[in-house]
């Protein structure tokens, strides 16, 4: 019987601390709800983050680009946590908050994708626009695409394309070897990745392709080996944090020449950890520090200034000033007006012109491939590497042709 | 299961015809709360949080059936939780194309499913026990994981599967699209389950789990073979794991990769342990508690982490019973009118326990804000005053409190301690007589 | 034959590895039969510890320093923690280490920051030592295969021919008796444990550099060292070796094999469509979790693991 006096107790207790959650409020300012890891091994990445968004934030109140409206960032962590972030997502909603981003975790995206269209639908009321600004599934905008949905960052089959394109046009590249971390992303990227390079040139051609559980391999040499045993003289790869780092560190160790190209060595931590193994590989990004590009240059400094650290999401402010401007457009900051000026709309960037395309909210932007090199004007602190821009891509380059069949609300 | 199992079951009978009534008036309690709850916390966030809740007790429930009633640490609890899940999404999306299935019975999938995997798992785990039982479900448990992200033509690898709720065969009208309608799904589904896993402890099987957990040899003597009882309690375990997971695909119409992996499964045994091994209640208050904190906590401080990671130790050292078991050794005190001399002893304790806590907190939160202001964050304000985690006086002040409440507590604790076993002699002897 | 060579070679690599990053955590399971969860964690303090002591005084005084700060540490969680808890029972001191590894993870990042550090090889041993098969092996390398192998020999000399392994192995099964004949039993446990902890931290010192210094590097080694430990049977030191070894060879072969599942499994007759889902899967892409497919099958064929003194 003591058990059932304590599982009486227990529900007592559960219903008494129930009392704690706190009810819905509203506000006049227009709240973004940022959410991405904040505690956790992925916390510093979501830092990064947050520090981005709130130097943006501050540009556009300060000069008033979104009108009379004032952003706020309203910090969430989900610690990659797809349930976690559903959980966030209806409290967001409950908060009167209408503007989401995150970027860090291709399920975390699909989860919020997927979660804005079915809230938007079911609660037209409370809709929310869901602003991408890191996760590069391309799924997101092809098959599994929502209108709800806009996408900052280029996707991995852009970046590819890019990638792709620059190796087909290198004399020297003969025999190019596919290493990903085995998910949905890796996977994606590898796909890619042979349907772009495979067969383009005669003397081009695909010697292998790898992918690796995320995040359990302690010792790379073998897979060098056989990359070398293959003969590969440049590497394509997705994978990223530690991976990549252990991935270029073997290669570095065992005097394995071929170039790396990849998606994210350009993270500062990535660079610090690899070192000076890392000279000569390759990134594709919408920019690096040693892009000509004053006015980015300008807050680069301003950023390094304020946070201590570097500047690194450039379409982070891009895609703020971007908003702010949209709703400046729509004289509203209602998500469904906001969305419509955003579908469709081409504006300058001191990069060039981007357009958000209508058919699937994938922003165009130009990219650049560039690699490790030393005596730049801007290296890495503590390595003396910094990126070099050895081919550039313009925005209309970047497009591919999309499998999206969404449909505009109302 | 012949002669002994029945003369079990006849003598226990009568204690469950005593108990039958509270039984019920427990059970009816139950259904109260779960009734009135949702009309307390109306809001998205709420329903969502007790959505959640109720999935996690039904979790917990079914992993305490093994480590509480059959002494067997499952390390890969989520593998029959996620593909319990996964069997419920695929059935969800044929239901999606038009299968005349009313969606609020989905959960079952999840139960077929989980057990299904349950089998082979449980095949070759359950004729060990102990360490070497746990560490294989360690190693199903990476390999499941491995699996899973391999066949992204079954299971979707990070993006997962999803389906809608919303588009099955309506029943009574309702669609479940809306948050309020799935919250009775699930609460149902919850109550269901939990009575169930209850009806199980009276069973046979229970109690010969309960025999297996404190002695497979003796039972092994009784002509029960030890190995047969684990598995077989093994499937059940993982067919109740299965409806928490197909729970959790109707409510997050989502299911990735992560929910079978070792965050969740981690989460499960904390849970359980923090809520108490020993009860039944046990898991059910865990599952509450740690459901809350995760998401209240986290919305209050950066620190949350090592705050929960500091009371899991603080519990491990202090009330290995967990919150039920705090609760039941005090029951009988309380009972016996002897709270009042006790809760004098605890009082005594309170303000060295409480100064203890504050230079915790402080040392912790200073830390935590010494980073925020390297990254060029705000330091904010602690107990209403400002703080500066750069001025190094204001590390003295929560240091000095945390070694003076620390000093004091370990002082005072001897006598909170003999205070409470002096009750509970008394208590007990005062029962005896 | 060269191939065959180069294969051996880098398996042997791997498995020396595999045996340092486990070494600590086969002495404390074995001989105290404690599921040491944060064995990663100290193997993390190690590194870093080792990483603030090279930026002041160099890698060597890091080599000595940095393991045998992590052993104090070690012995000080086992007096005022386990030591406490160990009467509650296995799953006590089981939790007591997750708990304790959590809490590790959220204090160095709060000490050394979120990113990895600049912890570096010595420049004494960063060049290349040899070359075979067009592969250059690091002078480190070597280093690290010695350190594993001087750690086997070590500590499988203390344990067989010292009077303390003596005292050691016989507490592990009579405490009672040990006890009587005038040794301090609890005191021999709490050694074990420090001495435990600082392999971990040895550890640390030689993998942080020859890897990374990151917050996530408990987690990345990850279950890997528990499946080295309950392979080779609880309380074996050569049989951790020998699991290590295993692990290493047949993980670094199956890399090598890019035959897909189905090919392979119809070439012995068992049919798995080779166009299905799991049919495509090839056997280097299922290399990674061929430790622990080894851990099941061990455990479930041979419960106390390869040369495993006890069952539980």
């Amino acid at each position: 019987m003591k058990r059932l006096k304590s599982l009486a107790l227990g529900t007592v207790a559960a219903g008494a601390l129930m009392a704690a959650i706190a009810p819905a409020r509203a506000d006049e300012v227009v709240r973004i709800a940022y959410i991405d890891p904040m505690s956790g091994p992925f916390a510093s990445t979501g830092r990064l983050g947050e520090q981005h968004f709130r130097f943006a934030i501050d540009r556009v109140n300060a000069s008033h680009a979104a009108g009379n409206r004032t952003f706020e960032l309203v910090v969430m962590d989900n610690e990659v946590s797809a349930e976690k972030s559903l959980t966030l997502f209806r409290k967001a909603v409950d908060d009167g908050i209408h503007y989401i981003t995150q970027g860090n975790g291709s399920s975390v995206a699909f989860a919020l994708s997927d979660a804005t269209a079915k809230n938007n639908r079911r609660d037209p009321e409370h809709a929310v626009l869901y602003l991408n600004y890191a996760a590069v599934d391309p799924a997101l905008t092809n098959e599994k695409c929502n209108w709800w949905h806009f996408r900052f960052d280029a996707d991995s089959d852009m970046k590819m394309k890019a990638l792709a394109s620059y190796i087909v046009a290198s004399p020297n590249i003969h025999k190019v070897y596919v290493f990903n971390q085995d998910y949905s992303f890796g996977q994606s990227v590898e796909r890619a990745a042979v349907a772009m390079i495979g067969n383009k040139r005669p003397d081009l051609q695909i010697v292998g392709t790898e992918r690796v559980p995320l995040g359990k391999v302690t010792d790379f040499t073998p897979y060098i080996a056989k990359m070398r045993a293959a003969g590969a003289d440049a590497v394509v790869t997705g994978a990223w944090g530690t991976d990549l780092t252990l991935l270029v560190k073997a290669a570095a160790d065992t005097g394995f020449p071929a170039t790396f190209f990849t998606y994210y060595l350009g993270a500062r931590e990535t660079v610090q950890a690899v070192g000076m193994a890392g000279k000569g590989d390759a990134q594709i990004s919408e920019w690096h520090e040693n892009v000509d590009a004053p006015a980015i240059d300008r807050m680069a400094a301003e950023f390094k200034a304020k946070y201590n650290e570097n500047f690194y999401y450039w379409r982070v402010v891009d895609m703020i000033d971007t908003l702010a401007a949209a709703m400046k457009q729509a004289d509203s900051a209602d998500p469904l007006k906001v969305g419509r000026v955003l579908s469709g709309m081409k504006f300058q960037t001191p990069l060039g012109p981007e357009e958000i395309r209508a058919d699937n909210h994938q922003l165009l932007q130009p990219m650049y491939v560039s690699i490790l090199a030393p005596d730049m004007p801007h290296m890495f602190p503590g390595v003396p590497l910094g990126f070099k821009t050895i081919k550039r891509f313009d925005a209309e380059e970047t497009r591919l042709p999309t499998t999206c069949a969404m449909k505009a609300p109302g | 299961m012949s002669q002994p199992a029945t003369t079990l079951a006849a003598t226990k009978s009568r204690h469950a015809r005593q108990g039958g009534l509270k039984i019920a008036l427990v059970f009816g309690l139950a259904i109260v709360v779960a009734l009135i709850a949702p009309h307390l916390f109306a809001s998205g966030f709420g329903l969502s949080l007790l959505n959640r809740m109720a999935i996690a007790i039904v979790f917990a429930l079914s992993f305490n059936m093994l480590l509480g009633q059959g002494g067997m640490l499952d390390f890969g609890h989520a593998v029959f939780f996620g593909l319990g899940g996964f069997a419920t999404m695929h059935l969800l999306k044929w239901v999606d194309g038009g299968l005349p299935l009313p969606v609020a019975l989905l959960p079952l999938a999840g139960a077929l499913g989980g057990a299904f995997v349950a089998v082979p798992a449980g095949w070759i785990s359950t004729r060990r026990e102990g360490t070497a039982f746990a560490m294989i479900t360690l190693g199903i448990a990476e390999l499941a994981v491995a699996l899973v992200v391999m066949i992204p033509q079954w299971f979707g690898g990070e993006e997962g599967v999803s389906g809608d709720r919303s588009g099955g065969m309506p029943l009574f009208g309702f669609d479940f699209g809306a948050a309020s309608q799935i919250y009775y799904v699930l609460a149902f589904w919850a109550l269901i389950a939990a009575a169930l896993m209850w009806g199980v402890t009276r069973t046979p099987l229970g109690r010969l789990a309960n025999a297996v957990r404190d002695n497979p040899l003796r039972v092994d003597f009784l002509g029960y073979d030890p190995a047969r009882i684990r598995f077989l309690t093994f499937i059940l375990s993982g067919f109740f794991a299965g409806i928490a997971g197909g729970m959790q695909a109707l409510n997050d119409e989502i299911l990735t990769v992560s929910n079978i992996g070792s965050q969740a499964s981690g989460a499960v045994l904390l849970m359980t342990y923090i809520g108490g091994v020993g009860t039944f209640s046990g898991p059910i208050i865990g599952a509450v508690l740690i459901t809350l904190l995760q998401m209240a906590l986290g919305t209050l401080t950066d620190a949350w982490q090592l705050y929960s990671g500091l009371i899991f130790v603080a519990m491990v050292l202090w009330a290995p019973g967990g919150i039920s078991g705090i609760i039941r050794s005090h029951a009988p005190i309380l009972r016996g009118g002897l709270g009042g001399r006790l809760l004098a002893a605890y009082l005594a304790l309170l303000p060295a326990a409480l100064v203890t806590l504050a230079g915790i907190i402080g040392l912790a939160e200073l830390a935590y804000r010494l980073q925020a202001v390297r990254g060029g964050g705000k330091p904010g304000h602690l107990f209403g005053l400002a703080v500066s985690p750069t001025t190094p006086w204001q590390w003295l002040i929560p240091l000095a409190l945390f070694l003076f409440g620390a000093a004091l507590l370990s002082r005072l604790a001897p006598g909170a301690r003999a205070a409470w076993q002096e009750a509970a002699a008394f208590a007990a002897g005062r029962r005896g007589r | 034959m060269q191939e065959a060579l180069f294969v051996l070679l880098n398996g042997l690599v791997y498995g020396l590895l595999l045996f340092m990053l486990s070494s600590g955590l086969t002495l404390i399971v074995g001989m105290m039969g404690v599921l040491n969860f944060a064995h990663a964690s100290f193997y993390m303090l190690g590194a870093y510890f080792a990483y603030t002591i090279s930026v002041g005084l160099g890698f060597w005084p890091a080599l000595i320093a940095a393991p045998l700060l992590v052993g104090v540490l070690g012995v000080a969680v086992e007096r005022y923690g386990l030591r406490a808890v160990h009467r509650h029972g296995k799953l006590a001191e089981l939790l007591f280490t997750v708990g304790l590894a959590f809490i590790i993870g959220e204090i160095v990042p709060l000490i050394w920051g979120r990113s990895a550090v600049p912890y570096r090889v010595p420049a004494l041993l960063d060049f290349p030592a040899f070359t075979l098969g067009g592969i250059q092996y690091q002078a480190y390398r070597l280093f690290m295969m010695a350190v594993s192998v001087a750690i086997f020999a070590g500590l499988y000399a203390a344990l067989a021919r010292t009077r303390l392994g003596l005292v050691i192995r016989a507490a592990l099964t009579h405490p009672d008796m040990v006890a009587m004949l005038g040794h301090d039993v609890p005191r021999v446990f709490t050694l074990v444990f420090g001495a435990g902890c600082a392999l971990a931290g040895l550890a640390g010192v030689i993998g942080g550099n020859a890897f990374t210094t990151t917050p996530g590097m408990a987690e990345a080694l990850g279950a890997i060292v528990f499946a080295v430990v309950i392979m080779g049977g609880l309380g074996s030191i050569p049989g951790a070796l020998i699991a290590s070894l295993a692990i290493g060879l047949i993980q670094t072969v199956s890399i090598t094999l890019d035959m897909p599942l189905g090919a392979m499994l119809g070439h012995i007759g068992l049919p798995l469509d080779p166009h299905g889902a799991l049919g495509q899967i090839t056997i280097a892409h299922a290399a990674p979790a061929v430790p622990y497919l080894m851990l099941v099958l061990v455990l479930a064929l041979h419960p106390r693991g390869l040369m495993g003194a006890r069952a539980d």
